[in-house]
């Protein structure tokens, strides 16, 4: 229990800090939450990845928000998340006290002009851009054959893949592999990243992606056991957006670099802008929290400096090591930069990868 | 034994590590709350373990874990009384003990069913904690064992217990389930995302529908009606005093019973991917093929709470091991587990691989606080037992409203839409007509629970297979035919075989008489009908999305042969043939109120809730009910509908849920709980 109060206190601090160096406190204007629920839409079920980050937050932005208002997270789950956007969107801004937690899944259909979307991120105002990563495994006889013989040994593989649907984030390693040339058969109806796992563990499927805090916890046992050998990751972004080597994992090439060295693959020409669009919008700004429509300045001010002095808080790399991994948890000018990156790929890239899931997988979003 | 010299330690410190004061103490704290979560219909541990997750923050690990493995091991203990007592499946773990706790009920031994039930459950828990500790360490190359062909085929003989589950006439049983397995491929399919019987037009069915809403609209909705309609008291034989003795005597008769359907529990709930929803019918359709004298199945046989429930608390134990081990949750209250346990401390548990060597010790003090948990939730039970079991003396009329009440707030919290409330009464009207029809309603619910594991695993299946056969046809064949999957086939062969061979003599909805042929006709038309069209719907999907076509043509088709069947039998057999059974004509003496009258009531509480929002209608609903159908005062009926709107605005705030607003509250903004 006293680890608690340790922490409560060193968070006071961190917030009068963070209050006193941010105009809007400065200036006398915040928002007051004192006594009020902030209600925070998470447009999933209770048991996914979305929840996991929501629930790490809520407790720490109860205390972080002026006036310690109660943080409670609804789950409005269904169509893929677009039913909970679709409601935020019909909100308006009235006291602050409603937000949204926006994930990768909710960017894709978005960008692929899904007939169910009927919400509009640039109505909204982004407060927090929270980034992860992603690292491709394979097991060891495949990733052996790959040691020796480079890409060519294994592109005569039948590749087996647990797949949640194309048109969501596995879209990012599947469009990757066929660049690669490989021969990867998705097996759709897989419910989480978690069952795909399993899938590979019980040697069914021979190819997967976990995000980095999940390949963390779940794989890094698989790789000192030797049963998994990790090949690439899609990398991070640095401040100019270019590709660079995954914090999380320096000694791990990235996919740009693999791609460069396979004889198959291109790091220009409208496959790779394509992978590179999507990429960007799913993954450095893979969860985005979003107050509504209409909101002033000043409730913008509020959350980012809540969310900031959470992100500045001592104990944060410690506390969100699990949940969150070593990510960047981007607020204000760089938030808004993740949000522009995450919601507007070029239209050749959108065309291309539309065109790519009718002709590779039959997917028609109409 | 190296097992041993591994787990005796860790086991010894978890020991200690639980017998703390403040540990025991979150534990009674986790159990009192889980039991009353347990006790309303619908509500279950997912709705209990988000209540607790915003206290798991930085929380002393130990304690959290005390607090939550005590709600969850308890659920499926306390979910029993709704079961037995009112006919409504308290959640979707206890389904089947209403086919013969409720008949005990109504025969004034509730208190013997109840007491029955809790012994089978603190000794299914206890066994599954028991097994948990030795089989934990050696558990995960068994839980890889279960490739996607051991899954489909312990999903096909989870579906080979409709055969003793189909009723007299076995060809309605399996037209039941198939109807089932097509309403649960309404929607988005799994592998192409293809629309089935649905449209985006209607948003709400782009995602099927949930569990809840159908298990409580199939079995508890008919129950309510029927119960309302007659007018009297659930039981109208006294409460046989001192009847829990007998129930824990006849658990004791039926030891092996017990034993036999824990194990079915615990190993189910380790199969990651099948959900513990069907655990209780497997174990249901076993105790019914073990018994030699089957005529009391669905009147009230004892075995029938005694199998269910060894096996759902039992299942918690076993669903416990994927979670640990693999950080893949075996049911939707396991994934909330996870989340929690993940915001503990600093977070330095973690479950999935690593778990049982980097923290065995925690492993083992979560068995041990599971087996706690049992034996403190079925104490308070019990004690509780004889008590609660007085309900069932009361005028049904006035219990309904309340029911009803808490009904319509666990459907709305699936998706929170009024179109719960719609998809509440408009498949309880289905339920209605099943079981005036004598059409089986478990064969219709384990259709529906099993359609998504069977079509993905189906799907998965063929998908890997044919990977698989191009690489060589040994491959292929290794691949499909292990050893798990030849036994499990024999099983659900000789599963099928003698299920069908008994069928006959099994009611699990009891005896129903035969009556004219014109009402039974009709349903049967309306049931093709439906079939026809979801075979065309599906028919029609272009060939891109084909995984999504196969599974609901494949049904169908089975269905319509078995609709064609059943027209021909209409046509050759006399009126008294149990094909024609209707319990509108054999029920008509006891019926006070006619159904349209009755279900209009219900109707009408979703037509106001569609003008007024849910709370405005239901103080409408619950002051007229009252005064007018119940017949009381004007005062009594006040002091209801003030009580009722007063107990589910607490529930709802201490669960943090809204309420469905109306048009009302589209032109006028109103506080919480009218908002």
């Amino acid at each position: 229990m006293t680890n608690i109060f340790k922490r409560s206190a060193a968070l006071l601090m961190t917030v009068s800090a963070a209050g006193l160096a941010a105009p809007a406190f400065a200036d006398g204007h915040a928002l007051d939450l004192s006594g009020q629920t902030v209600e925070w839409i998470i447009p999933f079920s209770e048991t996914g990845g979305s929840a996991r980050w929501a629930n790490f937050y809520a407790p720490l932005l109860s205390e972080a928000l002026p006036g310690n208002p109660t943080v409670v997270v609804n789950f409005m789950p269904g169509a893929g998340s677009t039913r909970g956007a679709n409601h935020f969107q019909e909100l308006e801004y009235e006291d602050g006290t409603v937000i949204f937690g926006s994930s990768g899944s909710t960017q894709f259909p978005y960008l692929l002009n899904d007939p169910r979307v009927r919400y509009e991120y640039g109505d909204w105002n982004v407060v927090l851009a929270s980034g992860t990563g992603g690292v491709v495994y394979l097991p060891a006889d495949l990733a052996g054959a790959l040691e020796e013989g480079g890409i060519d040994a294994i592109a005569g593989e039948n590749f087996i893949y647990g797949s949640q649907g194309a048109t969501r984030l596995d879209l990012v390693p599947l469009l990757a592999w066929e660049m690669l040339g490989l021969n990867v058969e998705p097996v759709f109806g897989i419910e989480g990243r978690g069952d795909g796992r399993l899938m590979f563990e019980r040697g069914e499927a021979n190819i997967d992606y976990q995000t980095s805090s999940s390949y963390l916890s779940g794989v890094t046992p698989l790789v000192e056991a030797g049963t998994a050998v990790p090949w690439f990751n899609f990398g991070a972004l640095d401040a100019d957006g270019n590709i660079v080597r995954d914090p999380t994992f320096p000694d791990m090439p990235t996919f740009a670099e693999v791609c460069e060295a396979a004889p198959a693959c291109e790091t220009s020409g409208p496959a790779w802008d394509a992978w590179f669009a999507f990429f960007s919008a799913g993954f450095p700004a893979q969860k985005m929290v979003f107050l509504p429509a209409g909101a002033p300045q000043v409730a913008i001010d509020t959350y980012t400096a809540a969310f900031q002095a959470i992100t500045e808080r001592a104990d944060f790399a410690e506390i969100s090591e699990n949940t969150l991994g070593a990510y960047p948890q981007m607020t204000g000018a760089a938030a808004e930069a993740a949000l522009e990156r995450a919601t507007s790929v070029p239209e050749e890239a959108q065309a291309y990868v539309i065109d790519w899931l009718a002709e590779r997988y039959g997917v028609v979003l109409e | 034994m190296d097992l041993f010299a591994t787990a005796m330690p860790a086991l010894g410190e978890a020991f200690g590590m639980i017998l703390q004061p403040a540990v025991l103490g979150y534990l009674v704290l986790g159990v009192v709350m889980g039991l009353c979560i347990g006790v309303f219909p619908g509500l279950g541990g997912i709705a209990g373990l988000s209540l607790l997750l915003p206290f798991m923050f930085g929380m002393e690990p130990l304690y959290g874990l005390a607090l939550m493995v005590g709600m969850v091991a308890v659920v499926p203990t306390s979910d029993t009384f709704a079961s037995v007592l009112m006919g409504i499946p308290g959640s979707s773990a206890s389904q089947a003990t209403v086919l013969d706790g409720f008949p005990l009920a109504k025969k004034g031994q509730a208190a013997r069913a109840l007491s029955a039930a809790f012994s089978s459950s603190l000794f299914g828990g206890l066994l599954g904690a028991a097994f948990l500790t030795f089989f934990i360490l050696a558990a995960r190359p068994i839980v890889l064992a279960f490739q996607t062909p051991e899954l489909l085929m312990v999903t096909i003989f989870g579906l080979s217990m409709v055969g003793i589950l189909a009723g007299r006439v076995a060809v309605k049983g399996l037209v039941a389930a198939c109807l089932g397995l097509l309403v649960g491929t309404i929607g988005e399919g799994a592998a192409s995302g293809e629309l089935r019987m649905s449209s985006y037009d209607m948003p709400y069915l782009v995602d099927g529908f949930a569990l809840v809403i159908v298990g409580l609209a199939i079995f508890a909705v008919p129950e309510i009606i029927a119960l309302l309609r007659q007018d009297k008291a659930i039981s109208d034989r006294q409460v046989l005093g001192g009847g829990w003795l007998t129930g824990v005597r006849d658990w004791w008769a039926n030891i092996w019973l017990s034993i036999r359907c824990s194990l079915i529990g615990v190993a189910v709930g380790v199969i990651p991917g099948l959900g513990g929803s069907v655990v209780d019918w497997i174990a249901y359709g076993h105790a019914v093929q073990t018994s030699k004298d089957k005529s009391q199945y669905g009147h009230g046989d004892i075995r029938g709470v005694i199998g269910p429930e060894s096996s759902n608390n039992a299942k918690e134990g076993g669903g416990l091991v994927p979670t640990l081990l693999f950080g893949i949750p075996g049911s939707g209250s396991m994934a909330i587990f996870i989340s929690g346990i993940a915001l503990l401390g600093t977070g330095q548990i973690e479950v999935g691989p690593s778990m049982i060597n980097n923290n065995l010790n925690f492993t083992y003090a979560i068995v041990w606080l599971l087996a706690l948990a049992n034996v403190v939730g079925t104490l308070i039970c019990i004690a509780a037992a004889g008590g609660i079991a007085r309900l069932t003396n009361i005028r049904f009329a006035l219990l309904a409203p309340f029911l009803f009440m808490i009904i319509a707030f666990a459907a709305f919290q699936s998706r929170q839409e009024i179109w719960d409330l719609v998809a509440l009464l408009g498949i309880g009207l289905l339920g209605i007509l099943m079981r005036r029809f004598d059409w089986s309603r478990p064969a219709f619910l384990i259709g529906f629970v099993l359609a998504a594991p069977a079509e993905r695993y189906t799907n998965q299946a063929y998908q890997i297979a044919a990977s698989r056969f191009r690489r060589s046809m040994e491959e292929g064949f290794d691949y499909l035919l292990s050893p798990i999957v030849i036994v499990l086939i024999i099983v659900t062969v000789i599963s099928v075989i003698a299920g069908l061979r008994q069928a006959k003599n099994i009611q699990a909805e009891g005896a129903v008489n035969s009556g004219g042929k014109r009402a039974p006709f009709l349903f049967l038309v309306a049931v093709t009908a439906y079939i026809a069209i979801a075979y065309y719907d599906a028919a029609t999907i272009p060939d891109y999305a084909r995984t999504d076509r196969v599974f609901p043509v494949f049904v169908a088709t089975v269905g319509l042969i078995g609709c064609a069947v059943l027209f021909i039998q209409t046509r050759l057999k006399p009126e008294t043939d149990p094909l024609f059974a209707d319990r509108e004509v054999m029920d008509q003496r006891d019926n006070a109120y006619g159904l349209w009258q009755t279900l209009g009531w219900f109707a009408g509480l979703l037509a106001l809730t569609a003008l007024f929002g849910f709370i405005l209608a239901l103080a409408i609903f619950l002051l007229m009910f009252i005064r007018f159908r119940a017949g009381k005062s004007w005062a009594f009926a006040i002091l209801y509908t003030a009580a009722g709107i007063a107990f589910i605005c607490t529930m709802a705030a201490l669960l943090n849920r809204d309420f469905p607003p109306g048009l009302l509250q589209s032109y006028l903004d109103l506080p919480w709980p009218l908002s």
